[in-house]
């Protein structure tokens, strides 16, 4: 199978999806002119292939969404792509109060298919512009989001996410725009709310999503030359969650950690494992742990932006602990 | 306009204000509970805006929308049942007085997050203008919201893409309790001048110059020509909401815009002027809108709650197709969920 990269299956995703319905249309703020197309160039050259249909927006996030979210309501499908995470929050009123409140709130008769496309990330970029905000997000009921961590989930997810009748936040990652993988050319879909197996194996469950699914992986290599074959779940939705597979894999290996890239407080693996030990307590040998970010406002300084976030290494010190029972 | 027209905007506006008297009274016996902004003072401006839009041009206001949803052509019923929170409601109770909507008539809603509708707005003029449709869209707002920066995010968008867009701002003279000179910086016409939006001042007091202004500024948008707004000055005889102790108004001041009420001056000045109806015939209407009200009030209170089991309804429009366990989908136990040993949710 061809490999590509994730910024590549994004492009694909939306040029197939563009191709087969006249609908759907791309804002954003520089997705046409800067830099041949998007500041991390996924919409590089779509502007071309579908004239007036990918188009620059003011910097202004509050009407890309709310703007993306009327013409959606008015018959179109609208990608929105914010250009960073961190600019979500001046659009935070038209995601919660709007976005996820009208099919509900509004009895049947509003509905909103719409998807937010936005990275996460970091890169020396300081506290403004390197934060996580997958758990907000996660936590607002009517909101359906995603967060691939593979060029084939993110081509699949997005395609359905575009197709989806409900507002879908779709978490990217600037660490992973580069990251290859396999890719079939041709089409496939993959469902919103479904976890995936990443890695078979009996000792530990690891769950997690994103970019920390790929640095998981990573940490599976090194502890399987210490013999510790670690199973991965990546949950790629995050709401509505799908705990299947975390449950079926701690019933197995009577283990789990849970690791994001943000804010351990209040983070989704708070709510992931009070989850799991509510239907699997009698399963566990351990209690259940968490690695995630640290709680400060992320500095600029190279060596505390790495202290800050987790790795692989921070995965293998937490499973090795683990195993030695020290949790 | 012909005589048929001119009564029923009379007869809407006099409904409005019934409506309204009728709800504030149903609110005192907590018929209706939480926030209620009623449209009194305000009735010729949905009634007059609406009349001059076609039935497919779209309709996206803010919180006080008892007016708009009846002058578009929801029932009493509908417009009470959903004040009192029942299932009849237009969104069977979900909503309540902030949120009417009635989408198969091309009203988009009640927004009551100030100035959070108006990218909404802006984004179905998008789409109208993607899909050609040749619908307009209406989008009140009241001069409170002249200052938040989706106003302006608004404006500046529906200009540059020069979508059909009417931008009517409900000019009442307060934000809340807050007065336009300690609100806003600059007159309300500067800021549409600021875009280098056409707009026209109208007199928010009468049906017929709202009428007119909204006729002219729909055609305009439908032609091509682009966004335009309109400030309507106007005055709410009440407070903010039901809530409002409204100390900060003058007696005088409300007295005095009472003096131009629109529906005593548009039966005095056109109806009864022009020999259009008789006295007797005006009070045959107030007859007929007080016992339709009536009828709504008696529809609302023997109307169901919604049913419980309904909760769930539409958290998705396009449900995902394995619910399994997930924090976010597991009933609470008195709806009579629970979670079993194998982690399925019932």
């Amino acid at each position: 199978m061809p490999e590509i990269t994730y910024r590549e299956a994004l492009k694909r995703a939306l040029r197939e999806e563009m191709q087969r319905d006249p609908t759907v249309v791309i804002w954003g703020e520089d997705v046409v002119a800067y830099a041949g197309g998007g500041a991390y160039g996924v919409t590089a050259g779509l502007a071309k292939e579908f004239p007036g249909r990918v188009r620059d927006t003011p910097i202004a996030e509050e009407a890309i969404i709310g703007i993306g979210i009327g013409a959606a309501m008015g018959g179109l499908r609208t990608v929105c792509e914010i250009m960073t995470v961190n600019f979500t929050l001046v659009a935070w009123d038209q995601i919660v109060n709007h976005a996820a409140k009208q099919s509900h709130m509004f009895n049947g008769q509003i509905k909103v298919p719409m998807v937010i496309r936005t990275p996460n990330g970091h890169g020396r970029t300081a506290a403004t512009h390197s934060q996580n905000f997958d758990a907000w997000f996660a936590s607002i009921p009517s909101l359906k989001v995603v967060a691939p961590a593979t060029p084939y989930d993110a081509k699949g997810l997005l395609k359905t996410a575009i197709r989806d009748d409900d507002p879908v936040v779709f978490l990217e990652h600037l660490q992973l725009y580069s990251t290859r993988g396999e890719v079939p050319d041709e089409e496939y879909l993959i469902p919103i709310g479904e976890a995936d197996y990443k890695r078979r194996g009996k000792d530990v469950t690891i769950v997690t999503w994103g970019r920390m699914t790929v640095e998981s992986l990573k940490a599976a290599r090194i502890l399987a030359e210490e013999g510790i074959e670690v199973e991965i779940v990546d949950l790629r939705t995050l709401r509505p969650l799908d705990l299947s597979l975390a449950l079926e894999s701690v019933r197995k290996t009577n283990r789990m950690i849970v690791v994001e890239e943000g804010w351990r407080t209040g983070g989704l693996g708070a709510e992931i494992a009070a989850s799991v030990q509510e239907v699997a307590f009698n399963y566990l040998d351990a209690p259940i742990a968490r690695v995630a970010g640290l709680e400060v406002p992320m500095p600029y300084a190279k060596n505390l932006e790495r202290a800050t976030l987790p790795f692989a290494e921070d995965v293998v010190a937490a499973v090795r602990a683990m195993m030695q029972n020290q949790y | 306009m012909d005589r048929d027209t001119l009564i029923s905007l009379y007869r809407q506006m006099l409904l409005i204000r019934v409506f309204e008297d009728r709800a504030a009274e149903m609110y005192a016996k907590a018929k209706i509970a939480g926030f209620l902004h009623l449209y009194n003072g305000q009735e010729a401006i949905a009634v007059g805006a609406v009349s001059a839009l076609a039935p497919d041009d779209e309709i996206v206001v803010n919180y006080r929308d008892h007016g708009w949803a009846l002058a578009r052509g929801c029932t009493a019923r509908a417009v009470m049942a959903e004040l009192f929170g029942r299932a009849t409601g237009t969104t069977g109770g979900r909503g309540g007085s902030m949120h009417l909507v009635d989408v198969k008539r091309h009203f988009w809603g009640g927004y009551a997050i100030v100035g959070g509708h108006l990218p909404l707005a802006v984004g179905l003029a998008v789409a109208a203008q993607y899909l050609k449709t040749g619908r307009v869209t209406l989008c009140s707002m009241g001069d409170g919201s002249t200052n938040i920066g989706t106003f302006h995010a608004a404006l500046n968008w529906a200009k540059l893409w020069n979508v059909p867009i009417i931008f009517l701002v409900e000019n009442n003279q307060y934000a809340m309790g807050t007065a336009y000179e300690v609100h806003s910086a600059v007159p309300m016409l500067t800021k549409a001048a600021g875009y280098d939006m056409y707009a026209e001042e109208v007199d928010g007091m009468d049906v017929l110059v709202v009428h007119e202004a909204v006729c002219r500024a729909a055609e305009r948008a439908r032609r091509g020509d682009g966004p335009v707004f309109l400030n309507a000055v106007t005055y709410r005889y009440r407070g903010h909401s039901m809530a409002d102790p409204d100390v900060q108004r003058s007696k005088e001041e409300i007295a005095e815009w009472r003096r131009r009420d629109p529906i005593t001056r548009f039966a005095d000045e056109v109806l009864l002027k022009r020999e259009l109806a008789t006295p007797e015939e005006l009070a045959a209407i107030r007859k007929s809108v007080e016992a339709e009200v009536e009828d709504a009030i008696e529809f609302a209170d023997n109307s169901p709650e919604p049913p419980l089991e309904s909760l769930y309804d539409y958290i998705y429009m396009q449900p995902v197709s394995h619910m399994q366990i997930s924090g976010s989908l597991i009933r609470p136990p008195k709806l009579g969920g629970r979670v079993s040993p194998n982690g399925k949710h019932h």
